[in-house]
């Protein structure tokens, strides 16, 4: 693990939200806000059906680094994010990052999440400490 | 119309959340988290956790009941149906396991106005029953055409 040098890439993350998993999220994480759960209220604020929600996309982004540190949740020490593009259930996110800082037990990241061209999360800055 | 500023510094009563296990696995089933330390009491004290442990980014749900009070305030005035999450920021302390008592304590860091877009920046502050930091946030909300 503490063998990731400056400009290594962690393992890369795919998951393909299901066409339910908005609703189960939105259960779980108590939001209730219908663009992401109701095609037609979605639409009717001008989006092409239900969105994401950003910080579900946010939680793929943690999910890769916890993974590469052998699964420790204590490994994760900060994580910052921008929301940008919106994101959609039924396409495969692909979280991609990259080390840009490594050193004592210590890495800081950047990662990007996206599905296809569309990136939904970028500038994501994560500091991961390492045993 | 320019945004109003007068909410900068203020803080909002704490909000408290009871963690209980079947909240944490259905949070974990929801993002996708397999790791057994999330979904099995034994295997997370194995792992070194007082309980069954929660992801980090459990504490959107835990957290979040404390910023809903300060986005509605009408002092702060988001203009919520054209309102967007525009960043979020977390910093971890102690995990946070099935068994806890968190509190939230959510505040306004910032408002600006930034190319006919407003920026309301909160930072929100949780901490457990024994009185040790889980996690701080800093949420950025924005409003266009204010």
């Amino acid at each position: 693990m503490s063998d990731f040098k400056q400009g290594d890439s962690l393992p890369e993350l795919r998951v393909t939200p299901d066409a339910g998993l908005t609703k189960r999220y939105a259960e779980a994480s108590g939001d209730p806000n219908p663009i992401h759960t109701d095609p037609e209220f979605a639409k009717s604020v001008g989006l092409p059906g239900v969105i994401l929600h950003g910080l579900y996309s946010m939680a793929q982004v943690a999910r890769a680094h916890t993974e590469a540190a052998a699964g420790d949740p204590r490994a994760l020490k900060r994580l910052s994010v921008q929301f940008r593009g919106m994101g959609f259930p039924e396409q495969e996110i692909v979280v991609t990052t990259t080390v840009k800082e490594a050193g004592d037990g210590r890495l800081v990241t950047d990662t990007v999440a996206a599905q296809g061209d569309n990136r939904i999360i970028r500038n994501a800055e994560a500091e991961l400490e390492l045993d | 119309m320019a945004v109003k500023t007068e909410a900068v510094g203020k803080q909002w009563p704490p909000a408290s959340f009871e963690v209980e296990a079947a909240k944490i696995n259905q949070y974990a089933n929801a993002v996708g988290e397999e790791n057994p330390i999330y979904h099995d009491a034994e295997a997370a004290r194995a792992a070194g956790f007082r309980d069954l442990v929660a992801p980090p980014m459990f504490c959107v749900v835990y957290s979040a009941p404390a910023l809903g009070p300060a986005i509605l305030d009408p002092e702060v005035g988001i203009n919520l149906p054209v309102m967007v999450h525009g960043g979020q920021e977390f910093q971890w302390g102690e995990p946070v396991c099935a068994g806890d008592l968190i509190t939230t304590t959510a505040s306004c860091k910032e408002i600006y106005e930034q190319d006919g877009r407003g920026f309301y920046v909160f930072e929100s502050v949780s901490t457990n029953q024994q009185g040790e930091e889980t996690v701080r946030g800093i949420w950025t909300d924005i409003v266009r055409g204010v």
